[in-house]
């Protein structure tokens, strides 16, 4: 077994544990936190996959950004939770249950279908970040000028929704 | 350095069960918030996957898409749930029944 694929694994299990950790902890502060670390690790994995522009942006907008904005609305709402779950024991089973049975599904689905495991060609001369940054200005401009209109609509939403009411 | 492409496929599908089960279970509005942030990222790491495997870069553009989607989803509906709890004084998902009060 070589180094990459150990480093790969012992991510992989961070991202998992903090996702749990994230779905089962009482305190929502705790859950934030959790959270990021499974960000950060997610963000690992991009860069042993070669992702090194992805990598910046996750750790910039979601380990930075959108977490920043999660913890300062779990400040901003008391949090009180005298019961955490929803619903009883029945509602917890069936929703363990159903996305058990759609785990299983996908999993037949994506071994079955998966890529080939093809050799990373080596970039010719140009990084990663430069390819991308082609490609999105080049063959992706429309959608990336459409992306920045979302954003601004966002952004224009979450100011007219959380103005206080006259 | 080789990773198997099946396995980073199922380190996606755990990352959304366990999201799903997130949205599903929990009664906090911005515990679901995070949940969704979970699995638009498990599908982000199959995005990373398909473009290595079949050495096509434009799988890496989509996850530059779909976080800033996710980026606008979660200032829209924090906003939300800022609304709700200036109106209710809750952020339990139970206790929210109505549209309009």
């Amino acid at each position: 077994m070589n180094l990459g694929l150990l480093v790969f694994y012992f991510f992989a299990a961070l991202a998992v544990v903090g996702g749990l950790m994230m779905v089962t902890r009482k305190n929502a502060v705790h859950s934030a936190v959790y959270l990021v670390l499974t960000f950060i690790a997610i963000a690992a994995i991009y860069v042993l996959l070669g992702a090194e522009f992805l990598f910046a942006v996750q750790v910039l907008v979601y380990a930075g950004g959108i977490m920043v904005l999660f913890l300062f609305v779990i400040m901003l709402v008391n949090l009180e939770e005298p019961r955490r779950y929803s619903g009883g024991k029945l509602h917890l089973g069936l929703s363990t249950g159903l996305t058990l049975i759609l785990f299983g599904m996908l999993a037949a689905v994506f071994v079955k279908d998966a890529p080939p495991a093809a050799p990373v060609a080596a970039s010719g001369g140009e990084g990663n970040l430069q390819l991308v940054g082609a490609l999105l200005y080049r063959n992706y401009l429309i959608p990336f000028e459409v992306v920045s209109l979302l954003l601004l609509v966002a952004m224009i939403g979450a100011i007219v929704l959380g103005r206080p009411r006259a | 350095m080789a990773i198997p492409p099946e396995h980073l496929m199922i380190l996606s599908l755990v990352l959304v069960a366990i999201g799903i089960t997130g949205v599903l279970i929990r009664r906090n509005v911005i515990i679901i918030l995070m949940s969704i942030e979970l699995i638009l990222n498990a599908a982000n790491i199959n995005f990373v996957t398909f473009s290595r495997q079949w050495n096509n870069l434009v799988g890496q553009i989509f996850g530059v898409f779909n976080i800033t989607v996710a980026a606008a989803e979660v200032a829209v509906g924090l906003a939300i749930v800022i609304a709700l709890f200036r109106n209710r004084e809750t952020v339990n998902v139970d206790e929210m029944n109505l549209m309009k009060w």
